[in-house]
């Protein structure tokens, strides 16, 4: 049986259907020696034992079942009671005690530990697009209860209108619902942004793309600032593009929790985000990842305010990757015959 | 309604500079512009001549248009492209490719190319083996030259020996040959050369598809590295130093030194002093035979001429000797890294097919490259310093017979008039009158000295006449660099921020500090350890000094070009072919070197507006 809560480091792509894809793959990263925000998931195991522990008190799982996905009255009158009851009944003294046993943990070398807490799904369905936005995150959870709080709020969202519905008309069975939910130590980002594996724009294997802004990575990914951007050489290291933008706000933790937009200094804007040796050590790191996963990657990045690299997330690339794969030059027999590309004219 | 689009100047608008006239009408009646040029597309040759020409120097585009025309067009037989007709004007090369342009007649050259050129790849190390032996018996016939004299009287022996001939014949003899000497190099020196740079730019146009977004530099990177002739002089400056050391001489060594005085206390030194002496002339023969530019101007003198080059080096290899440090190019680890990335690149490629296309084209380009890199120590350096040193002797019998002032106005003659007076010089001689040259030759000399200064501070357009749509010439995109974009370029020159400078990406990196324009080798020693070398061309013969420097900006250059070669090796940061590095950048003026961009910025004026 697993466990209620797993660390990261014991964790593998494999354990996927107990700590869901995002957990597996920080637990992969973190095996394959890449520098993670420490954390633990709260596996699909603890789900159950809470799940059992409601079901005992009234039935969950057999009053969804009986739901017409098109009768939105009742789907929302159930809905509301059934995440009212997750982020309220009592959790199981074992799966309680386990969170704030790991959450202890996490604080024991960071008193001023904030976490954030993310549903991790645990099938490939409910990464796909048309389940976007049914599972949910919560930044700079400042402590254990609230962190606990966040990680029943998570739970809740399988019950929400819009999952009871997905799951109905597509007649899937109750049985098989379950989430996971990542704890992760906050990163008090200095700079943050993306990387790209191959390019973007044209598919090239053999160069890294690197996005980046002040403070934390959301203000990148939501388009809020322009990051700055750089193009370099993946095996030579080469930079061929630096693009500086003018960065005029970044997004830092808000005092109470959550997030808050702050201006930037005005002899930062237009100063580089990141410098080259930070942009070369990224490149290292891009170059492992993508060794590691055998594909190229799309990865969330942060460097902390005392200059560690941390990998956020990493995805595999999809759009290049789904392309066919033809030949860039026709074979020929008589390899000689190449040089008729430049000699022989290009018209 | 067509947009208004921006031209280049025709060759006919062009005006010849006020007073240089006759300067000018001294050139062969060849390579003026004359009536049909118009019609034609020409680009100013800044690359290999980017100053005013002097009269004689002419001789090599001439020399090397002969050569290059003709592989080009009846040996190798390229399908699309023929030969380059070149023209001077205020003292400026400009050279025009002949397209073949009729499908035909491209199919019928295609047939042809591929039997012969094919066959070049094929049999590449013996035909390159061969052409060793063959530059080296041209070498051996050029150094075998006598030095041109005149006697008062024959030597008895002519009467003894009845030799039948006076030494007057000899000077036509030794001119005629040294001419045909030069003009037989450019042949050799061509012989290969584009069938090497199109074997390079096959593997470059490959890798541009595979990896879109790939720089030159790292394409290059995978091209080169190995050994080449033209990478031993520096060698044998390293070799020097640590020879210096091992003997204990190394202290007569240091940054300012008079070599004469150096040599002069080395000599009095007792054994050990001797023996460096000697090393020093081991690596002088053949090695210090290469010359402070590319080998196209006579002034272009070389390190045995002058050794202020090799000895500017010497203080500072030998304290990296000294601090136990490796000075000499790593080629194991070279070969290992360019393996080492060359693995890293087919890993990337998606397909079986193109991995095979790739390991065939870069053995293609690993196989030529030998040739491509070490003809320019045989052909541009030793074979040239020979030829110039030779009319130099020329220059200083006329300048003892009358002719001019000093030994190296003989370059302000054409080929043809120095031949001319030489036969002046004969016919004095024979007929025990004087020579006429002495009236004639002083005035026109300083007319063209002064044509020369002139010309030196005229701009002239990069190109003129008919803008062509595309640039499908494969030897001007090879030799030059030359495509539809970069003359975009040039039309829009003038636009854009004046601090920036752009060139190729040569060597990745990013610095700032000093700039230190060097225009000529005797200006070297100004060069102070971490200063940012700009220089006009890039040339091989710099290296030694690479150790010094933190950064190199040239006006001329591509990313294989060997300064971005050697760049790359050491490490720094260069950024080559900008264009005008030497005229925009002032000496001593903080610039930034992006070598990964390709960028140099000006960075002081950028502080001086602001101020303001």
């Amino acid at each position: 049986m697993t466990a209620a809560v797993s660390w990261f480091p014991d964790l593998r792509l494999t354990d996927r259907p107990t700590v869901g894809g995002k957990g597996a793959s920080l637990g992969e990263l973190t095996h394959a020696g890449i520098d993670v925000p420490p954390g633990f998931v709260v596996t699909t195991q603890a789900f159950e034992l809470f799940l059992d522990a409601l079901e005992r008190s009234s039935p969950v799982r057999a009053l969804v079942e009986r739901l017409d996905p098109n009768d939105l009255d009742t789907v929302s009158r159930i809905s509301r009671s059934l995440r009212v009851r997750v982020e309220n009944e009592p959790l199981p003294a074992t799966v309680e005690t386990a969170i704030l046993d790991a959450h202890a943990t996490l604080a024991k070398d960071n008193p001023a530990l904030t976490v954030a807490v993310r549903s991790s799904a645990t099938t490939e369905d409910a990464e796909d697009a048309s389940f976007a936005g049914l599972q949910d995150t919560f930044l700079w959870v400042p402590d254990a209860q609230d962190a606990i709080h966040r990680v029943r709020e998570c739970w809740g969202s399988l019950y929400s209108v819009e999952s009871i519905c997905y799951r109905r008309k597509h007649g899937l069975p109750e049985d098989g619902v379950a989430m996971a939910v990542v704890v992760q130590t906050m990163v008090d980002a200095r700079t943050a942004g993306v990387m790209f594996t191959r390019s973007p724009t044209t598919g090239d294997k053999s160069v890294i793309t690197i996005e980046g802004a002040w403070g934390l990575g959301s203000a990148v990914v939501s388009g809020e600032v322009t990051p700055d951007r750089w193009v370099m050489g993946k095996i030579t290291g080469e930079i061929s593009v630096r693009d500086i933008s003018d960065k005029h706000i970044r997004q830092v933790p808000a005092a109470g929790g959550g997030i808050v937009d702050e201006e930037v200094p005005a002899e930062l804007r237009k100063t580089p985000c990141l410098s080259d040796e930070e942009l070369q050590a990224l490149r290292g790191v891009g170059r492992r990842i993508e060794k590691n996963y055998g594909r190229a990657q799309d990865i969330e990045w942060a460097i902390d305010k005392s200059g560690a690299l941390l990998l956020l997330q990493s995805r595999p690339e999809t759009v290049w990757s789904a392309k066919e794969q033809k030949p860039v030059a026709p074979v020929i027999d008589d390899p000689l015959k190449h040089v008729m590309t430049i000699f022989g004219g290009r018209r | 309604m067509s947009e208004p689009t921006k031209g280049f100047p025709l060759p006919s608008s062009l005006e010849i500079v006020p007073g240089t006239e006759a300067a000018q009408a001294a050139y062969p009646y060849y390579c003026q512009f004359h009536e049909g040029d118009d019609e034609r597309f020409w680009f100013y040759n800044s690359m290999h001549f980017p100053e005013p020409m002097h009269h004689f120097d002419m001789i090599t585009a001439e020399a090397a248009y002969c050569a290059l025309g003709s592989f080009n067009t009846r040996v190798h037989v390229l399908p699309t492209t023929k030969g380059i007709d070149h023209r001077i004007i205020n003292g400026r090369v400009f050279i025009g490719g002949v397209a073949v342009t009729d499908p035909a007649e491209i199919e019928a050259r295609a047939k042809e190319f591929q039997q012969r050129a094919f066959y070049y790849y094929e049999h590449w190390e013996d035909l390159y083996a061969q052409w060793k032996e063959k530059m080296k018996a041209l070498i051996a016939d050029a150094q075998a030259l006598s030095k041109p004299s005149l006697p008062d009287l024959e030597p008895i022996e002519t009467t003894h020996t009845g030799k039948g001939v006076a030494a007057n014949h000899d000077l036509i003899d030794t001119y005629r040959k040294t001419l045909e000497g030069y003009f037989r190099m450019w042949h050799h020196h061509f012989e290969f050369l584009l069938l090497g740079y199109g074997a390079y730019l096959t593997f470059f146009d490959f890798c541009k598809k595979a990896f879109p977004e790939i720089s030159d530099q790292a394409i290059s990177r995978m091209v080169a590295g190995m050994e080449a002739e033209i990478f031993k002089p520096d060698e044998e400056v390293k070799r020097l130093a640590r020879r210096a050391v091992e003997l204990g001489v190394d202290d007569r060594f240091h940054d300012g030194m008079v070599i004469d005085d150096v040599l002069q206390a080395l000599d009095q030194l007792g054994e050990n002093g001797k023996a460096w002496l000697q090393e020093l002339e081991t690596s002088r023969n053949p090695w210090f035979n290469v010359n402070v530019g590319d080998g196209f101007y006579h002034y272009h003198r070389s390190w045995n001429d002058d050794l202020s080059m090799p000895f500017a080096a010497l203080p500072g290899y030998i304290a990296k000797v000294k601090a136990g440090a490796t000075i000499e190019r790593p080629m194991e680890r070279l070969i290992e890294e360019r393996q080492a990335l060359i693995a890293d690149y087919r890993d990337l490629l998606d397909t079986d097919e193109d991995r095979a296309t790739y390991d065939q084209l870069i053995t293609l380009a690993h196989r030529v490259f030998p040739y491509v890199e070490g003809h320019k120590f045989y052909c541009e350096h030793w074979y040239t310093n020979l030829f110039f040193n030779k009319i130099r002797e020329f220059g200083a019998l006329l300048r003892d017979h009358g002719f001019w002032e000093k030994e190296e106005d003989v370059f302000n003659l054409t080929h043809y008039e120095l031949e001319s007076a030489i036969i002046d010089l004969m016919l004095a001689w024979s007929s025990g009158s004087d020579p006429i040259g002495p009236r004639v030759w002083p005035a026109k000399v300083a007319e063209r000295k002064a044509a020369i200064k002139a010309w030196a501070g005229h701009v002239v357009p990069p190109a003129l006449g008919q803008v062509p749509d595309v640039i499908d010439d494969p030897a001007i995109v090879m030799l030059w660099g030359i495509t539809r974009e970069s003359l975009d370029v040039w039309l829009s020159d003038g636009e854009g921020d004046s601090n920036e400078l752009k060139g190729f990406a040569a060597s990745s990196g990013v610095v700032e500090g000093t700039a230190r324009v060097v225009r000529s080798v005797e200006e070297i020693n100004r060069l102070q350890q971490g200063d940012i070398l700009v220089c006009q061309v890039t040339n091989p013969t710099w290296a030694p000094i690479f150790q010094k420097i933190s950064a190199a900006v040239s006006d001329i250059g591509g990313s294989m070009s060997h300064m971005a070669i050697v760049a790359r090796e050491y490490g720094l940061p260069a950024v080559v072919g900008t264009g005008s590095a030497t005229q925009k950048i002032k000496d001593g003026q903080r610039i930034r070197v992006d070598g990964g961009r390709g960028t140099v910025t000006i960075l002081e004026e950028e502080r001086v507006l602001e101020d303001a």
